[in-house]
C-alpha cells in the first residue's frame, strides 16, 4: 500500500507536466528575425516591439533566444545571404519581413529543407513552405466606408485621399473603399487626390481640389494624410467633415483637440508595427507543433471615440499607434484562419 | 630557396588566398556547423553570381575602364531569365545574346568617341534598370528548370559552389593569362599605344572585352535566378560595387592590364564570406558595411606595404 502512493504521485506529476507541455516544448528553441529595412519610424517601432515582447518571452523560458537581424542596404541578395547565415547559425525558426515577395524564395526553400520554420509578415514571401501573415488592405478600405455608413445614415459625398500612385497598397485600399461604396449604396466619391501618405502633400492636394467640390460629408484616407486634410478644410473655411484617421500621432492629437472642443467623432485604423510580435508567437506556435494554416491575416489596430485617449497616451510624438500581441492574440488569429 | 619563394611578388599574389584562409578559419571557429558539405554549400552558393559579375567587371577594368552598370545589367538578365527564357527559351536566348551585343556596342562607343566609361556605364545602368522594370514590373517570374537544377546540384564529396568557382577561375585564367590572344587583350589595358602600333585594332579589342563582360554578366544573372528561383528588377544592384571591390581585393588594379582571374574569384568569395563572418559575430548591421570596408582597406594596405618592399632593391 505504502508503495502505491508514490506511484500515484508520479502519475499526477506527469499529468501536470503534460498540461504544461505547450511551454516546455519550445523552451530550447531559438527564433531569429530577418528584417530588410529599419529606416523609418514604423520599422523602428516594429523592432522595439519585437525586442520588448521577445525578451520577456526569453526570460520566462518560452524560447531560448529571439535575436533580430537587419540588413544594412535593403537588398534582396543581402537578405538572402542573411537568411542562409541564420540557417547555419542553427535557428529553429526565422521570422522574415522580406525585401521582395519573390526574390528570397530560394533562400526560404533552403531554410525549409533544413527543417527551419519560416514565418513572413508585412513583407511576405510567396514560397509555399513558409507561413504568411499578410495585411488585408482591401478590408481596411472597406471598413472605413462601413464605419461611415453607420455614422452617416443619410450618406453623402466622399473625398478620397489616396497614397503613392502605382504602389500595390494604394490600389488595394482604394479598391476596398470603392467596394464599400458600391455595397452600402449611400455614398458618392466626388473627388480623389493623391496624398502620398504624407500630411504636407495631402494638405496641398486637398486644398487644390476643394474649391471645385460640393459639400463633403466625409473624407476616406489611407493613413498619414488625415491631419493634412483637416488643415486644408480649415484653411478653406469649410465645415470639417468626418475624416477617417490613420493612427499617426499628429492625427490622433488633432482628433483629441476637436473631441474636447466640439465633441468631434471619427475613427482611426492602420496596421500596428507590433505585428512583428504576432509573427513571433505564430512561429512559436508552429515550433510547438500546433497546426497553423499557412495564410494568416493581420488584425487592424482600430481606434474609436472611447479608446482614443489611452491610445494617444501610448503613442510617441511623430510615431504611430502601436500594440504588442500576446500568445492569446496569436491563437485567436490562428483559429480565425481555421487552424 | 625559401627567400626565392617568398619574393614580395609571390606574397602579393598569395594575399587574396591568405585573406580567404584567414576568414574561412575564423568562420569555422565561430560556427563549426559551417564546416560541412551542407554548411559550405549555404555559405558559398550566393558567391557564384558575385564571382561571375566580378569576372565581368575584371574584363572592363583590364582595358582601363570601369563598369558602373553591371549590377543593373545582372538584374535585367535575372528578369529576362525568369520570364522570357522560362516561357519561350528561343526568345529568351535571343534577348540575352542581344544584350551581349549591346555591351560590345557600348565598348565601341566608349572607344570611338573617346568617352569616359564611368559616364557611359552610369547612363546605361538606368537603361538596364528601366528595361528590367518593363520586363518584370512586379517581382516574380520563375527560374527555368534546368538552371534551378544546375544551381542546386549536389555532387558527391565537393559542394557545387566550390567546383563552380574553380571552373570559372580556371577557364578565365587559361583564356586570358595563358593564351596568346589573352596577352594581347591584357596588353590593350597596359599599353594601348604600342599595341596599336603593332597593328592590333583597339576597337576590336575593346568590343571583345565588353562583349566578354556582357557574357559573364549574363551568366551571373542566370546563376542568381537559379538560386533565388525568381527575380526582381532591383535584385542585384549591390553587385556593381561588390564586383569592383572583388577585382581590387583579388589583386587587380585600376590602371588597366594588371588583373588576376583567380584572384578576382577569390576576392568575390572573400567579400561574400566577410558578410557571413560579420553576421556570425553578431555585429550590429549598421557597422557591417563599415567592417566590410575595413577588411578591404586592411588587404589593400598590406598590398601597398608589399609593393614598397618590391620596389626596394
Amino acid at each position: 500500500m505504502m508503495r502505491r502512493i508514490p506511484t500515484a504521485l508520479i502519475v499526477a506529476a506527469l499529468a501536470l507536466g503534460a498540461s504544461n507541455q505547450a511551454i516546455a516544448d519550445t523552451s530550447g528553441k531559438r527564433i531569429a528575425l530577418s528584417n530588410n529595412y529599419a529606416g523609418n519610424s514604423w520599422r523602428q517601432a516594429m523592432l522595439r516591439s519585437w525586442d520588448k515582447v521577445t525578451s520577456q518571452a526569453v526570460e520566462k523560458g518560452v524560447v531560448s533566444a529571439a535575436d533580430a537581424f537587419t540588413t544594412a542596404e535593403n537588398q534582396v541578395t543581402e537578405q538572402a545571404a542573411q537568411i542562409q547565415n541564420l540557417i547555419l547559425q542553427g535557428y529553429d525558426a526565422i521570422v522574415i519581413n522580406a525585401a521582395s515577395p519573390e526574390g528570397l524564395n530560394g533562400a526560404v526553400k533552403e531554410a525549409c529543407d533544413a527543417g527551419v520554420t519560416v514565418v513572413s509578415f508585412d513583407g511576405v514571401v510567396t514560397e509555399p513552405c513558409a507561413w504568411r501573415i499578410a495585411v488585408d488592405f482591401k478590408q481596411m478600405g472597406k471598413d472605413e466606408v462601413l464605419y461611415l455608413a453607420d455614422r452617416l445614415p443619410d450618406g453623402g459625398n466622399l473625398l478620397e485621399i489616396r497614397g503613392l500612385a502605382g504602389v500595390f497598397v494604394d490600389d488595394e485600399i482604394s479598391a476596398g473603399i470603392h467596394d464599400g461604396v458600391a455595397e452600402t449604396g449611400k455614398f458618392k466619391i466626388v473627388g480623389s487626390v493623391h496624398g502620398n501618405w504624407a500630411q504636407d502633400v495631402a494638405q496641398k492636394a486637398v486644398a487644390g481640389i476643394l474649391p471645385s467640390l460640393p459639400e463633403i460629408a466625409a473624407v476616406v484616407t489611407q493613413g498619414g494624410d488625415g491631419y493634412g486634410a483637416a488643415q486644408a478644410f480649415k484653411a478653406a473655411g469649410r465645415p470639417t467633415p468626418v475624416i477617417v484617421m490613420g493612427n499617426r500621432h499628429d492625427e490622433l492629437t488633432w482628433w483629441k483637440e476637436q473631441k474636447d472642443a466640439n465633441n468631434y467623432e471619427t475613427m482611426s485604423v492602420s496596421i500596428a508595427p507590433g505585428v512583428s510580435t504576432l509573427a513571433f508567437w505564430v512561429a512559436q506556435q508552429v515550433l510547438d507543433g500546433q497546426s497553423v494554416p499557412k495564410d494568416l491575416v493581420v488584425p487592424f489596430l482600430r481606434i474609436d471615440q472611447d479608446n482614443l485617449e489611452e491610445n494617444l497616451a501610448t503613442t510617441e510624438a511623430g510615431g504611430v499607434a502601436n500594440v504588442e500581441y500576446s500568445l492569446e492574440d496569436a491563437k485567436a488569429v490562428i483559429s480565425a484562419a481555421g487552424g | 630557396m625559401i627567400a626565392r619563394v617568398l619574393t614580395p611578388r609571390a606574397i602579393r599574389s598569395a594575399l587574396p588566398v591568405i585573406a580567404l584562409a584567414v576568414i574561412l578559419v575564423a568562420i569555422f571557429w565561430l560556427q563549426p556547423r559551417t564546416m560541412s558539405y551542407f554548411g559550405l554549400n549555404l555559405l558559398l552558393n550566393l558567391a557564384i553570381p558575385i564571382a561571375l559579375a566580378t569576372i565581368a567587371q575584371m574584363f572592363i577594368l583590364c582595358v582601363n575602364d570601369l563598369d558602373l552598370s553591371i549590377g543593373a545589367f545582372v538584374s535585367l538578365v535575372a528578369c529576362i531569365t525568369a520570364t522570357w527564357l522560362h516561357d519561350s527559351p528561343l526568345l529568351g536566348t535571343l534577348a540575352l545574346a542581344g544584350l551581349v551585343l549591346v555591351y560590345a556596342g557600348v565598348g565601341a562607343l566608349i572607344h570611338l568617341r573617346n568617352l569616359p566609361s564611368i559616364v557611359v556605364t552610369l547612363g546605361m545602368s538606368f537603361v538596364w534598370l528601366g528595361l528590367a522594370v518593363l520586363v518584370l514590373p512586379t517581382p516574380g517570374g520563375k527560374a527555368p528548370e534546368w538552371i534551378r537544377a544546375l544551381m542546386t546540384l549536389k555532387p558527391a564529396y565537393v559542394p557545387f559552389p566550390i567546383i563552380a568557382s574553380v571552373l570559372i577561375a580556371g577557364v578565365v585564367h587559361f583564356a586570358l593569362m595563358r593564351s596568346a590572344y589573352g596577352t594581347v587583350l591584357r596588353g590593350a589595358g597596359g599599353n594601348p599605344k604600342s599595341l596599336e602600333r603593332a597593328g592590333w585594332s583597339m576597337l576590336k579589342i575593346k568590343m571583345t572585352m565588353f562583349a566578354l563582360a556582357g557574357f559573364f554578366g549574363v551568366l551571373s544573372g542566370m546563376a542568381l535566378v537559379g538560386l533565388t528561383t525568381s527575380a526582381d528588377a532591383n535584385i542585384a544592384l549591390r553587385y556593381t560595387l561588390l564586383s569592383i571591390a572583388g577585382v581590387i581585393l583579388g589583386g587587380g588594379e585600376f590602371v588597366g592590364g594588371r588583373i588576376s582571374p583567380v584572384g578576382a574569384v577569390v576576392g568575390a568569395i572573400v567579400l561574400t564570406l566577410a558578410g557571413s563572418f560579420l553576421s556570425f559575430l553578431r555585429l550590429n548591421p549598421d557597422w557591417q558595411i563599415g567592417a566590410q570596408g575595413a577588411i578591404l582597406i586592411i588587404v589593400l594596405a598590406l598590398r601597398v606595404l608589399i609593393s614598397r618592399a618590391e620596389a626596394r632593391p
